[in-house]
């Protein structure tokens, strides 16, 4: 069929989701975007953010994805996410409470170990972020 | 003579040696198809990938593009992650491994480069520390305890991209079974840094047709990391496959040889209480005459 394009969700354990879909909106690094069918070739990195998989006019599946790429063709979207977290289950006092450790972790080292740790729970709080406001919505 | 009941103490310790072997072969078993299907479910993620790389690859051949793809531009200090098994007790899954790496090792030196490993697994870490300790930068254990994770992989990837930028060293494989069946795993090395880029051909189609956001160096800088978690996860799993495949064949044929034992020695057991019988009825009757 025409209107529609296949939509694949991959994480390194498995694949997700394969289906045909009418839309899909996409957190790119560079803001959301959509892709209908007969999109162009592109490739980018994504934001932690929620994907929105159109059927028709409705939302049939939400998932929040953590460290991807998508790549478009004209008959396909690929996503690759190191994570997938369905929308409903997005459980953020499991983050919090990695927050907290790894700050821990980073008040008792010293230089480099440090600045990486920094780095990380910087990484992990900007992920914190999206998924808090992934649940609000 | 043999002793009658040392004979029935060796029969029943063959036994339960069997039940212990049959019981592992079936452990082994379910574990094999667990981790058969996780290997599975886990190849569309790398098939994408480098999918992926093959399109942004063939773009940057032209322009040099990132050290993790075009190496740094010598081949002199060359790390090998070698993965084994934390256990033992599958057949001669870890030294082939072992055996593998010596080769390697020897032929690398050889040829005048320096080597270092990266030992994951416990088995190999052992037996590689008897004759190359002084090669062995660290050794890791315990990942291949129930389900792999990818965090697990992608801490290792971590790891090695730390060391790289660090220029410890210039080239990097995996040593690792590749799972083909339950009976044949195959000694893989494979490279992972600079990475091999899969051929052209699969990609050709799309080839520089796409567009990027932000733009291919961001996307490959980033893609680059996650490809060496990625292909360190999928020999994990691999390797894992391969472990239990290996433990499942071994266990099945020591089941099968304490099964052979135990007729052996069921028969001698036999023989030695029919020839005790015939000796007692010749006393008695030997006995019964002379009166």
């Amino acid at each position: 069929m025409a209107d529609t394009t296949l939509f694949e969700l991959v994480s390194p354990e498995k694949l997700v989701m394969s289906k045909s879909v009418s839309m899909v909106v996409v957190p790119g690094a560079e803001g959301f975007f959509g892709v209908l069918p007969r999109h162009t070739s592109m490739l980018s990195t994504l934001a932690p953010g929620v994907i929105d998989v159109y059927e028709g006019d409705k939302v049939t599946d939400s998932l929040f994805v953590v460290n991807g790429f998508a790549e478009v063709t004209e008959e396909r979207c690929t996503v690759l996410a190191e994570e997938v977290i369905l929308v409903d289950d997005i459980d953020t006092d499991k983050y919090e409470k990695q927050i907290e450790a790894l700050k821990d972790e980073a008040s008792r080292s010293e230089g480099d170990s440090a600045e990486k740790i920094r780095k990380n729970i910087e990484e992990r709080e900007h992920i914190l972020a999206a998924m808090i406001k992934a649940k609000n919505t | 003579m043999p002793n009658l009941k040392d004979l029935k103490v060796r029969i029943n310790s063959v036994q339960s040696t069997q039940k212990i072997t049959s019981a592992m072969k079936m452990v082994a078993a379910a574990k094999l198809r667990r981790a058969q299907e996780q290997a599975e479910e886990a190849r569309p993620y790398s098939q994408r990938m480098d999918r992926m790389i093959a399109a942004l690859a063939g773009k940057m051949n032209n322009i040099g593009g990132p050290a993790l793809l075009a190496g740094t531009g010598s081949e002199e200090k060359f790390l090998l992650v070698v993965m084994t098994a934390d256990r033992g007790l599958c057949g001669g899954f870890n030294s082939s491994i072992v055996r593998a790496t010596r080769k390697r090792i020897a032929e690398l030196q050889g040829n005048g480069k320096s080597v270092k490993l990266l030992c994951v697994g416990k088995k190999g870490a052992d037996q590689l520390r008897r004759d190359a300790s002084d090669l062995i930068t660290d050794a890791l254990e315990g990942i291949a305890k129930g389900a792999i994770e990818f965090a697990a992989a992608s801490d290792i990837g971590a790891r090695l991209i730390q060391m790289f930028e660090a220029g410890e060293f210039d080239v990097c494989s995996l040593i690792y079974n590749k799972f083909q069946s339950a009976m044949t795993q195959i000694v893989t090395e494979q490279q992972i840094i600079p990475a091999s880029v899969p051929e052209e051909a699969d990609a050709a189609p799309s080839l520089g047709a796409y567009e990027y956001e932000p733009d291919e160096e961001q996307i490959l800088a980033e893609l680059l990391p996650r490809n060496v978690s990625t292909q360190v996860f999928s020999a994990l799993l691999e390797n894992t496959a391969s472990e239990h495949g290996a433990r499942m064949t071994a266990m099945d044929s020591a089941t099968r040889n304490a099964g052979d034992m135990i007729d052996k020695l069921t028969l001698t057991y036999n023989r030695t209480r029919q020839a005790f019988i015939t000796k007692e009825l010749i006393e008695i009757i030997s006995g019964a005459e002379a009166l």
